[in-house]
Parts: structure tokens; sequence; C-alpha cells
């Protein structure tokens, strides 16, 4: 028996040996993270853009790890740097900059893209893009699975429900009168669904954006959860469950949400434009895309994921790995990307492909959330990104499920936020 | 044995089709397409397709691999190791030895879950984090064997270790020959609950882990089956079904042996 | 020749066959509770400020954190609504395929099941089960003419409901370990008490469940345990949502650890649970040990 047994421990140990062999030596071998958050197989086209740079740069070998949502990716990107183990990039949270500064983890992208190319390109990028990733005046973060929110409806209920489908509501006031129309008394059918799990701020950003006012300024030391403008924006999406009875009460879950748009539960939701590819292939109802509406403002936070580049790695893999970014949002990259995807191409040079151009022709929505970013603002980002996002969720939560007043419940969230980054200002 | 009474079997009945309703549900969403996912109609078209494409969109040949060497490294250490030391505790007088067992046994409470921060500091100081190796060691030595083992061995007459004494066993020679054939059903009984432990084992994988050629199934399944990322339930419960199906069908094999191991293993 | 081996020898013996146990055991249950202690006593570290010590700060914080009161009111409710059903429910199924009835192997085998099913894929499952509206709960509540229920969305349900989970997923481990101990019991025992005129219940409340009294003892020690343990179904159904309505001791520790990078507060509330899981271990032995009836 003990025999067998270290015969098992035997295999097993060089099977551990054998699948940790390094790659041919001269070669660079990059490791990245990636997370995805919205529909899709997207692994397959992530895997599918690296094996096309590795064909084009046989000496650089990529392992793009995916590794869950965009928390997830964080964690496993940093405790795999205090592990030892090589990261040299990464897609990571924009919104994660603050933190991996104060980590330590990342370099500008200035300190490597040092040519004049790689300064033009640094600069190609939509601006409404870099707001989370310019810090201090240097790029942090250069972005790749951008969004923003938009309004996804049906146009089969629309037009069931006497509504104009190629017409959907620009106001708050309008929305609310639609979602009236929309929702069936008999609980078969809410009129709108705002997710309010997982990315419960960002929904939150966008209303407070709708009402004039952002959640943080923009060094990241101080945030706004309590200014009037905010609290009513709040007040606004728990009346829309208790007041006009247009949603359903409670929080919503946003991994489910599409699910339930698709099978037609929800006329209208609010959801990532990443999402756009995987709803269109599976409603079974015509899909209308629209800008948020506006009350005071129109807008959405920007939102999304942005390559970062890890401290610790050598001269080499530094420049291959910006090679690699570089590659990844390329013009052509960008158009599959969007096109496989819904989120927004990059650069305006990315809508500028036979590509792009054919598909937004094809399919106009696609360009929606690219509209949106002229009236777009940077998504929720501080200091200790981590628990002020969670101190705003708990916030937000508690208001929709009746636990707390909006303004109780804001007022003891700004508070929380103010001791956690008054030694940042 | 009587018969039990009519409503008290239907009763068990109803319990055991609620108890069974997500694996049917996983059936049922596995085998149809994605429109019948939540629509149960009888005569709803039957298909492959969830199947193929989790398996292909996934590497579970290779999650599967993993959790097959993470579980059966975890288990032959935990039985070296466990039988070693019960034998020692329950055989053997030395100085220091009640204590040391009440420190084992403060591992029946405090498993290595509770201390993932400092457990995990520990594997990145050793330069085994995202390694089979860095995920199974914390539960090598099983406080849980140690104990049952050792009541095992002590409930074995003693005048087994002379007549091995007299064979001419030295102490090694004794608990191959004499303890180990005799405790089979407590280690099978404990290989039972060790295995399917580990085999469903999620959150310290999930931290020590970061590559598809370490990450075991659950690990896999956790990260596959996020409905965030897009996949539906239909792919949900192929996946569900891909993972679970080696344990069940070891299972279904060896109920016998597992149900009588655990009356002798004096499991009660 | 062959002699007994002198006491010192049978010692050394001793110590070496105990010694390898003991040093994985205590390279990752003692020191880690060790170092964690110390931890504990520190500031959170970043790359920039160091830690320093900052004597019982970390524990002052935590006693004035709401959120951390909720999540240990969470934790004890989740405990005293899983521990007392899943072991009701083990002993019933126990009692039940211990019987002759229809279908004993199957009915053993679908109490078991769960058992073998990893947290994660059945969380994944019940979700579906719960989710508004397509989900088969509010499917079923709608054929009998009910309304649905936003089920994990509602903070006073979305606790309830990872208990559910958890019952089904332990009942039938718990089961093995009540038939293992049924099986034990002599056939006569039941027939003796029924010619003394013992009814079913009265053999059961008199006779069958003092005798079970040391698995339960072993039972619920366990079940106790892995209630303040548990994490798995939150890392999909709710994360601990909705504000925190659901979130569990574990969970809590994984988010300051891992999502704040707050290795100070991640420690502190390790040495609460620890120190809990210590209290409960010894009181419950304690307690229960004077009723448990020993053969």
């Amino acid at each position: 028996m003990f025999g067998r047994l270290t015969r098992a421990a035997l295999t097993a140990a060089a099977l551990l040996a054998s699948s940790a062999a390094p790659f041919a030596a001269g070669a660079v071998d990059l490791t990245m993270y990636y997370p995805v958050s919205v529909g899709g197989p997207l692994t397959k086209v992530i895997d599918g853009m690296v094996a096309d740079f590795e064909k084009r740069n046989p000496d650089i070998k990529v392992n793009a790890i995916y590794a869950g949502n965009y928390d997830d990716t964080r964690v496993k990107a940093l405790a795999a740097l205090k592990g030892g183990q090589p990261v040299q990039l990464s897609v990571l949270f924009s919104i994660d900059a603050y933190d991996l500064i104060e980590q330590d983890a990342i370099v500008p992208f200035e300190d490597v893209a040092t040519t004049a190319e790689d300064k033009s390109w640094l600069s190609s990028f939509y601006p409404g893009l870099m707001a989370n990733g310019v810090i201090n005046g240097k790029t942090w973060g250069i972005p790749f699975q951008r969004s923003t929110i938009v309004m996804y409806y049906n146009k089969t209920a629309f037009r069931e429900a006497g509504l104009d489908p190629d017409h959907p509501p620009a106001t708050w006031t309008d929305m609310i009168a639609a979602a009236k129309k929309l929702t069936r008394t008999d609980g078969s059918r809410w009129g709108l669904m705002i997710p309010s799990t997982g990315y419960a701020y960002w929904m939150f950003g966008a209303l407070a954006k709708e009402n004039g006012e952002t959640l943080m300024s923009a060094d990241g030391t101080r945030t706004y959860f309590d200014k009037p403008p905010v609290v009513e924006a709040l007040q606004f999406w728990r009346d829309l469950a208790v007041r006009d009875h247009v949603m359903p009460e409670g929080t919503i879950e946003w991994g489910t949400l599409r699910q339930a748009f698709v099978e037609g539960k929800t006329a209208m939701m609010w959801h990532s434009t990443g999402n756009l590819t995987e709803v269109r292939k599976s409603a079974p109802f015509d899909v209308g895309v629209a800008m948020l509406p506006a009350n005071r403002a129109p807008g959405s936070p920007t939102g999304g994921g942005n390559f970062y580049l890890f401290k610790k790695a050598t001269p080499a893999e530094r420049a291959a790995a910006l090679k690699l970014v570089r590659f990844m949002t390329e013009p052509e990259r960008a158009a599959e990307w969007s096109i496989a995807t819904g989120y927004m191409g990059v650069s305006p040079a990315a809508y500028e492909t036979p590509a792009l151009k054919a598909y937004v022709k094809d399919f106009p929505p696609a360009a929606v959330a690219r509209d949106q970013l002229a009236v777009s603002t940077a998504e929720l980002a501080t200091y200790q990104t981590g628990r002020v996002r969670k101190l705003l969720d708990d916030a937000i939560q508690s208001a929709l499920t009746g636990a707390k007043t909006p303004a109780a419940a804001l007022t003891e969230a700004q508070d929380q936020a103010d001791r956690l980054l008054k030694p940042y200002r | 044995m009587t018969r039990l009474p009519g409503i008290l079997t239907v009763a068990a009945w109803m319990l055991a089709l609620l108890w069974l309703s997500p694996l049917l549900y996983a059936l049922w969403a596995a085998f149809h397409p994605a429109a019948f996912m939540a629509h149960f109609r009888p005569g709803a078209p039957l298909t492959l397709d969830n199947i193929r494409d989790a398996w292909t969109q996934a590497p579970f040949a290779r999650y599967i691999l993993n959790s097959v060497l993470l579980v059966t490294s975890v288990l032959a250490a935990q039985i070296l190791l466990c039988t070693l030391s019960a034998y020692g505790f329950a055989r053997f007088d030395f100085p220091g030895r009640d204590l040391l067992f009440l420190l084992v046994l403060v591992q029946l409470m405090i498993v290595p879950e509770v201390l993932i921060v400092e457990n995990y500091q520990t594997m990145a100081r050793l330069g085994l984090v995202d390694t089979i190796a860095g995920m199974g060691l914390p539960y090598m030595a099983s406080a849980f064997g140690i104990f049952l083992l050792r009541q095992t061995f002590k409930s074995l007459p003693r005048e087994l270790d002379d007549a091995a004494r007299i064979e001419g066993c030295g102490a090694l020679g004794t608990l191959w020959r004499v303890y180990v054939p005799l405790a089979k059903p407590t280690l099978t009984a404990f290989a039972l609950v060790s295995v399917s432990h580990h085999w469903n084992n999620f959150l310290w994988p999930l931290i020590i882990t970061n590559s598809v050629s370490v990450r075991p199934l659950t690990v896999g399944l956790a990260l596959f089956g996020a409905p965030e990322s897009g996949v539906s339930w239909p792919m949900i419960s192929a996946a569900t079904l891909i993972a679970i199906l080696p344990l069940v069908m070891a299972f279904l094999i060896f109920q016998r042996q597992f149900v009588q191991s655990f009356l002798h293993a004096g499991i009660k | 020749m062959i002699g007994t081996p002198s006491r010192p020898t049978r010692a050394v013996t001793g110590w070496l066959l105990v010694l390898p146990a003991t040093v994985v055991l205590a390279a990752f249950t003692h020191l880690p509770i060790v170092t964690t202690l110390i931890a504990s006593l520190h500031s959170r570290a970043t790359a920039i400020r160091p830690a320093r010590f900052v004597g019982l700060d970390n524990y002052r914080s935590l006693a004035a954190d709401p959120v951390f009161w909720k999540v240990m009111g969470n934790t004890v409710a989740f405990a005293f609504g899983t521990v007392p059903v899943s072991i009701a429910l083990a002993l019933a199924m126990a009692l039940w395929v211990n019987r002759r009835i229809a279908g004993r192997g199957l009915l053993r085998l679908a109490f078991f099941l769960p058992t073998m099913l990893p947290m994660i894929a059945a969380a994944n499952l019940w979700l579906f089960f719960y989710t508004p509206d397509i989900g088969l709960l509010d499917q079923c509540l709608g054929l009998a003419g009910l309304s649905g229920h936003n089920w994990l969305g509602d903070p006073s349900t979305a606790l309830p409901c990872l208990m559910a989970v958890t019952i089904w997923k332990e009942s039938g481990f718990f089961m093995i370990f009540y038939l293992a101990a049924l099986q034990g019991l002599s056939a006569e025992l039941r027939e003796a008490a029924m010619l003394e005129g013992a009814g079913p219940v009265a053999y059961f409340r008199r006779v069958l469940f003092p005798l079970l009294m040391p698995t339960t003892l072993f039972v619920s020690i366990n079940a106790v345990l892995n209630a303040f343990k548990m994490v798995d179904p939150l890392f999909i159904l709710t994360k601990g949502g909705p504000s925190n309505a659901s979130n569990l001791l574990l969970y809590y520790i994984y988010e300051n650890a891992f999502s704040f990078n707050d290795g100070a507060t991640a420690a502190t509330l390790t040495v609460v649970l620890l120190g809990l899981l210590a209290v409960l271990a010894i009181s419950q032995f304690v307690l229960l040990d004077r009723r448990v009836h020993y053969r």
C-alpha cells in the first residue's frame, strides 16, 4: 500500500514538475490576467487575439489568464505579484489605478512608451476614456474593454404598449411615463430594471451625473455622497420601485438581469454596453439601445477595464508588454473587440476601420455608447477604492431595500469615506 | 423491521424530490436548448450542444486532472501522516503525549480555511503559490484522521502487538502488518470524507491558485459559471454535470463499500 | 533476542511517529494562529507605509464598525437557523432509509447527493431557483397564483435563502453518521421496547434518541463549526448583500484581506473567529457531555 502511495506521490510530483517546465530560452514570456464581466464567450475572443499577436511576434509568448470579474482579477494579479509570480501586465478595473499606485505595483506608460510613435499612440484614445487612467499627469491605464451604461429596451414591448420604438424616453419624466405603460399589473413584465448588485455605485454614478453632480473629486481624495443632488438621485431610484411601481423592490442582480431582459421580464434595462452583442444575439425580439435619459443633464460614467503595466518586470518584458498593449488597442483589434462584445472602440480611428464602419451602419445601436462619451464622466475612483465603493454600494442597497432613507444612508457613507480618505488629502 | 406508515413514505419521497430538484433542473437545462431554460414543456427538443460548448469553452479536462492530483496527493499524505501519528498516540508512551494530542485536536475546530491570510503568506514565502502542493499542504495532516485512527487503533487488543513482536516485527512492521489491515474500514471511511471534502473545497484553492494548470474544478467552475460573465444556466448546468460526474460515478460504484466502512469505522 | 524494547526507545519511536504530522499541523495551524494574533496588533501595511504596532486599536475600530456587528449577528443567526434543522432532517432521513421503505437505495442516494456536489456548482443552480420572475421558485408561486418575490434582493429573505441551501447541502452528510449509529443498534432493542408496550413515539423518545446522543454530539459540534465557517455560497448567491444583510464572518475576512487589501482588519476578524470557535467547541462539549448516554 505504501509502495503504491509512494508511486502515486512520485507521479504527482513528476506531473507537477512537467507542467511548470520553462519555455524555450531567449524568448520573452508574458503573463497577463484579464476579467470578463459581461455576456458572451469572450475568453475565446481574447485567446484568438493573443494567438494573432504571438503569430506576429514569435519571440513573445503570452499567457493570458481569465480570472473572473474585476474584483477577482485584481485580487489574483496582486496576489501573484506578492507571491513572487511573474505578471507583467493585466487588464484591471479602470478605477483600481489609485490602489495600484498606492501598492507601488504599476508603472506609468510614459516610462516605457518613449519613442515619438509611442507618444502619439498614447494620445490616440478618446479623452473621456483616459479620465480614470491619468493621475497626476501620468498615464497609468490604457483603455481596453471600456463601456458606458446604456438603456436597452424591448421594441416589441414598446409597440405593444403604444409607444414609439424609435423614440425611446430621453428624460427621467418620460422614462417613468413609458415604464408605467410598459409595466403589466399582473407582474409578468416590469417597466424598468437598474441593477443594484455588483456595480451599484456605477449605475448610481449615472443617476448622480444626470442630476448634475459627480460622486468624487478628480484627485480621488474626496467623495460627494451627501450632496443634495446625489441624495435626490438615490431617492429617485428608490421611488421607481415604491412610488411609481415600475421596478421590483429590493436589489436587482447584475449577473442575471440580462437573462431577465431577454426573457421579456423587463421592458427596459440599464446595463453595460459591453453586453450589447450577447443581448442582441439571445433576445427573441427587436432590441433598441438608447443613451441614458437626462434629468438636469445627460450622461453616464465610463466603465470597464484598462491595461496596466506592472513594476516587477525586466526591461525586455516591459517592452514586450507594451508591444502587446499596443497590438490589442490597434484600431483593427479595437474594432474586432467592439463587434464581438459591444464595448467601445477605444479610439476614433477604430470607428474609421471598414469593419466597424460597416457594423455600425448595419446596427446603429453599436455607436450609442460612443456618442454618449461626449457627456460621460469618470467612474467612482478614490484611494482605498475597494472600501469606498463598498460603502456606497451598501448605502445604495440599504436605501433601495428600505432599510434606511437615502439621506441617512448616504450621509453615513460620506462620514465613513471622509474618515478613510482624510490621510490622503 | 416493520413497514413505515404510508404518509411517512410519502413525506420521505417528497423530501427526496426536493433534494434532487437542483440536479433534476441541471439535467433539464443541460440537455435542452437555451430557449427552454426556464420553460418546462414536455417534448422540448433535446440537445448535446450545451455539454459540447461547456466542454470546449473552458479547459474542464485540465481542471478535472488538477482536482484528481490534488485529491490523491492530499489523501496519500493524510493517510501516511495520520496513520503514523495515530499509532504513536495510541500505543506509545512518551513525555508530552497528552499535551501534543490536545494540540492536534485544536485543528478539529480551527481548520485551515480560517487561517487563509497567514497561510497564504507562508505559501508565498515557500514559493508554493499557484502549485498543487501549495493547495494541498495545509490539509496534509488531518486532526480528524488522527483522531479517528487513534480510536480504531486503541480498540484493537494489545495482545496483537505481542504476537507481532514475537514474529520479529518492529514498530513499523507491526503497524503495517497488523494495525493497517485491521483499520481498513476506518481508512476507507476517512478516504470518503477526505475525497469529497477536497473535491468540493473552494475558498483556499480560489486564493492560492492563479493559473489554469493548477486551478481545480471548483474554482474553474466558479469562474466559468459566474452569471455576470454571461454564461447562461444551460451552460452552467452542463458544466456542473461534467464536474460532478467523476465523484457520483465513484460513489455509485463503491456505495456498498462506503456504507459498510462507515458502519465498521465506529463513526457513530 | 526478541525482548520488550526499553521505555526510552519506545518514547523515541513514539516521538518519531507523531513528528511529521505535528510539524505540518504546527506550520499551518498553530504558527498561523500566533502570527494572526501578532498581525492583529499592527496597522495596515501599504507599500508606502509599513505596519507599526498599534496595540488594541484594530479591535477598537472593529467594535465601532457597524458592519462587523451586522456580520456577527448574521453568523449567529445563520448557525441557529441551519444547525437544528439540518440535524433534525438528518435524523429523519436516517430513520427513513434505515427502514424497509419503497426505493430505499434511491432515497439514500437522493439525500446524500448534495454532499457530493461542489457548493459552488450547487449555488449556481440555486441561483436559478431564486432568480425573480424567471426562477423556478417564482414559477411555482405563479402556478399557485401567488406573485413572485425578489428572494436574494430582499434583506429579510437573503440570509434565509442561504440557510436553505446550506441545510440542503449538509443534512445528507450528517445522515450518514446517524445511519451508521442506527445500524449498530440491535433489532431486538426495538422488539423489546414494543413488548414493554412502548409506542413508536415513546420508543424514539425514551430509547432511540438517548442512544443516539453521542452521534448527536458529534454531528452538532461539526454542524456548528461548519456554520461559523460558511462562505462558499456567498461567492455566487449574494456576495454578502444586499447591504451586508447576508454577509458572514469568513466572507467578511476574505473581503477585508483580499478585496480591501487590509490585512490588519482581516487578522483582527480572524482572531475573533478563532476565539468564537474555541469557546463554541469547549462549551458545547461540556454542555452536551453531561447529557450523553455512553454505552
